[in-house]
């Protein structure tokens, strides 16, 4: 008997209809866990780097994660992995909510689906009954819309539905999936369901999902219970709300949002607000958020309640997380009413709520400065919130201006000209980021930053704080009870933590300390991945109930093989090597491993050359940042470096000196 | 010997809806509880309390399984309590043909909720650390269990009585007790 994994994926060819059930290899499941890791696998095993990302030979997987649909608390996510239409590179976002223990429950791991349907199909999963069902009349639907459709043509209320808006079906690069409350929403992977011609995957279980070692397993379920019980009445002292607690940062409960509207900038990305905060303003904005939010609601097994039901007056209701709520506010310069309200249009035409605001932004900063004119965009509003509702339109539809923004800031710069470029300055490897300009160079955060291939910021910090507490008592009195870290080291590597002076920011931590809290954070977050484990409670907050001392004990008495700290580090650095080998056989190398030049106001290059050499090193990979053979092999990874050696990706040499090859800046169609 | 008194415990669960947040942890638990040998499996298809959910309309009902019905009842009921239309059957706790609710997926036997047998709190509750669920449990005095069960018989001997007339009683009994001692 298989635990914890059903050990079958649903194989789809879309092209074909053909529909497969594909018993898995076990032991792949210990090498790679599940989730990420085995999509990796996938990814690599099936699609060569010269694959284009809306070519039906692309997979699009939504796999969950190794402990999903076990008791394990808010272990919920599918990860959904396929070559990204903006980066072109290996793409993987997660979502939360109800629908990867649904599908576990349905006896299937992940959904494999490969080829192109020549109409606009849906998918229904209803345990052993799989169908491709004509979706012709969800044509244009929006993204929450069609899971109610869905629901109500199968009278099915339980189903789960992962479904595509507006932006989906026409391909848009930072279209999401969306799913209940939660949304996959980074890189594109809605305009490849799109170009798939699948609408929706609507997924119904009820079977059972086994744990090896039931009482045991339960046991540990119990203490993250209870540990979440004291972590929720015990917030950490002397960081900001938002920091203090559990769950995603609590965006939809908390109103005070002096410390985003301050420290984040607004526009395209711009300009700080320091001031801005004021009696007034809190009083609107609350008022604006208690009048639309309905409840806060949890994902599937999950006490926290990251998120929110809002209903606009006048408008459909729809569900909110995170920081999208003010993502359109400030790239607008609006109020919360504005941002609440164009989200709500924004979910159903299924857009990343990240990257779609900065590209409305970008664009009307391109006007401004009389790059884009009014030839480019007639019929503008003057009204600079209508602006936003008239781009928005344009985008999920692909008309006029909005096909070139569709593409998002960098390639759209690149296709518009005319300086446009200077405008995207916001990307890290051709993907929109956070709107944060700070002043001065952090060790830790430039190399996560460089090298993450998650490529979002959020998705790779988390468990060192992001900052040294004032006063050494603070620190002493934080490290007390801080049972997560995996070494002793790291909390005299945060004792020793200045604000000023010597051991601070830039210089201290060192490359050395900087590295080990690089990886411990990415560690965590690649473990997270492959189990189906939320950050929210895991890598990233502070003190989380899951870590690298429970998780292997959570494996082996769920999945029933064993497990200890050194395998699962093991296995985690597999499946994270695996991802950046796909990257690097796409063209990936050490040029595209910078943060945005106006990131920080002080930069060191040197320094950050220093830091960025020692990485690579720890890592195991070479100067240019492709894994070496060594490691490679040392990973169980030997046919990964085979690869490299034909390609001549490695050359052999002792140095393994890289030659460019699959340059990543090709145009896409 | 009437009036000898003894103690009952009672276990009422408390269902707060405004307090549920719809994450289904009591559905996922109770099925592990409930599963042989204990927390072996999962499925919250076997649960014996089920989240009526609709987050669009802000519907969160928890309902407990109760008594197996036969047959499907003729007159449902449509509730709206503060302007939320509820649908037929969400507040019904019966496992009946009329839906797929409370019945082993696989067998499709009724499943009743046993508060968790053995256990100080069920463990929804125990779980439900929102407290859209809580127990609460007193001790009553009661009249000793024979009193209890005879007038429960009489109760439903009236109410049969009621519908068809003591003489088709008295007729149906004779019968059974008839074939049964054959
Ligand atoms: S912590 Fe929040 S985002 Fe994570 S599973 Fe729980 S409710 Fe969902
Ligand atoms: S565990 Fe509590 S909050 Fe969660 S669905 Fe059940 S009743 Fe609602």
């Amino acid at each position: 008997m298989r635990y914890a994994e059903t050990g079958f994926n649903l194989e789809i060819d879309l092209t074909r209809g053909n529909i497969e059930r594909v018993e898995t290899d076990p032991k792949e499941t210990e090498l790679y866990l599940g989730g990420l890791g085995t999509n990796a696998k996938l990814l690599w095993d099936r699609v060569p780097p010269e694959v284009e990302p809306f070519s039906p030979e692309n997979l699009l997987i939504f796999g969950a994660g190794l402990l999903c649909g076990t008791p394990a608390i808010g272990c919920n996510r599918t990860i959904v992995s396929t070559i990204s239409p903006q980066t072109r590179l290996m793409a993987f976002s997660m979502m939360g909510g109800f629908w990867a223990p649904e599908l576990k429950h349905a006896g299937y791991d992940k959904v494999v689906l490969r080829g192109k349907s020549p109409d606009l199909v849906y998918i229904h999963i209803h345990d052993d009954k799989v169908e491709i069902r004509d979706a012709s009349h969800l044509h244009g639907k929006g993204a929450v819309e069609t899971q109610e459709l869905i629901r109500r043509e199968l009278k099915d209320p339980k189903l789960q539905v992962s479904a595509i808006g507006l932006a989906g079906e026409n391909r848009v690069f930072y279209a999401s999936i969306e799913q209940g409350r939660s949304s996959a929403s980074r890189l594109g992977i809605g305009a490849v369901m799109g170009d798939k011609g699948v609408k929706a995957i609507a997924v119904r279980g009820t079977k059972d999902v086994n744990v090896a070692r039931p009482a045991e397993f339960f046991e540990l379920c119990q203490e993250v219970l209870k540990y979440i019980q004291h972590r929720e009445k015990n917030p950490i002292p002397g960081v900001m709300p938002i920091l203090a607690g559990l769950g995603s940062p609590q965006e939809m409960k908390v109103h005070d949002e002096k410390w985003h509207t301050e420290n984040f900038m607004w526009g395209n990305s711009r300009e700080r607000k320091k001031g801005f905060w004021n009696d007034e303003i809190a009083e609107s904005w609350t008022a604006a958020m208690e009048s639309m939010r309905t409840r806060l609601i949890s994902c599937y097994n999950c006490p926290l309640k990251c998120g929110a039901t809002i209903s606009p007056p006048g408008q459909p209701t729809y569900m909110m997380k995170c920081f999208s709520k003010l993502t359109y506010t400030m790239a607008a310069h609006s109020d919360l009413d504005f941002g609440l309200r164009i989200a709500q249009k924004a979910t159903e035409y299924g857009v990343d709520g990240f990257s779609t605001p900065q590209v409305m932004a970008f664009a009307l900063e391109l006007y401004e400065d009389g790059i884009l004119t009014n030839e480019d965009m007639p019929g503008l509003p003057s009204d600079n919130e209508e602006r936003f509702h008239w781009l928005l339109d344009r985008i999920v539809r692909r008309e006029g201006i909005g096909d070139v923004l569709a593409n998002g800031t960098y390639w759209a710069a690149k296709e518009i000209g005319k300086g446009a470029e200077a405008f995207a300055h916001n990307n890290i490897k051709k993907h929109e980021q956070l709107p944060l300009k700070l002043s001065m160079l952090n060790p830790i955060y430039f190399l996560m930053y460089s090298t993450g291939e998650k490529i979002n910021i959020t998705q790779i910090e988390g468990q060192f704080p992001q900052a040294p507490f004032p006063k050494r008592e603070q620190r002493e009195e934080f490290v007390k009870d801080w049972i997560q870290v995996p070494d002793e080291k790291f909390k005299q590597y945060f004792l020793d933590w200045e604000l000023r002076g010597e051991n601070s920011i830039p210089y201290y931590p060192t490359p050395e300390m900087t590295c080990d809290i690089v990886d411990w954070q990415e560690r965590m977050h690649y473990i997270d991945d492959a189990l189906g484990m939320c950050a929210g409670l895991s890598s990233f907050p502070l003190k989380p109930p899951y870590h690298i001392h429970n998780y292997p004990k959570f494996i082996s008495a769920g999945a029933g093989f064993d497990m200890d700290e050194d395998r699962l580090t093991q296995a985690a650095k597999r499946y994270r090597n695996l991802v950046r080998a796909i990257n690097i056989r796409r063209g990936m190398r050490r040029k595209d491993e910078a943060p945005p030049a106006n990131h920080w106001k002080k930069r060191f290059p040197e320094l950050e050359k220093e830091l960025l050499d020692t990485y690579y090193e720890y890592k195991g990979w070479n100067n240019d940042g492709i894994p070496t053979a060594a490691t490679l092999k040392e990973q169980g990874l030997g046919y990964v470096a085979e690869d490299f050696l034909k390609r001549g990706i490695l050359t052999g040499g002792d140095d393994e000196a890289s030659s460019e090859t699959a340059p990543a800046e090709q145009e896409t169609a | 010997m009437a009036d000898e008194k003894k103690k009952k415990t009672i276990k009422t669960l408390k269902i707060d809806v405004d307090k549920c947040n719809g994450c289904r942890a009591c559905e996922v638990i109770c099925s592990a509880f409930h599963a042989e040998p204990k927390y072996s499996s999962n499925n919250p298809a076997r649960s014996r309390i089920r989240v009526v959910r609709d987050p669009l309309r802000d519907v969160y009902v928890p309902v407990y399984a109760g008594e197996y019905a036969a047959a499907e009842c003729a007159g449902r009921d449509k509730y709206t309590i503060d302007g939320k239309e509820y649908d037929e059957c969400t507040f019904c706790r019966a496992s009946c043909p009329s839906r797929d609710e409370f019945k082993e997926p696989d067998s499709g036997l009724p499943l009743k909720c046993d508060m968790c047998e053995g256990e100080d709190e069920p463990l929804c509750v125990q779980w439900c650390i929102t407290d859209a669920l809580t127990c609460e449990v007193r001790e009553e005095e009661v009249a000793e269990d024979e009193t209890e069960e005879q007038e429960e018989l009489e109760i439903g001997l009236e109410v049969l009585a009621d519908k068809y007339g003591m003489e088709k009683i008295l007729d149906a009994v004779a019968r059974m007790s008839n074939s049964n001692s054959s």
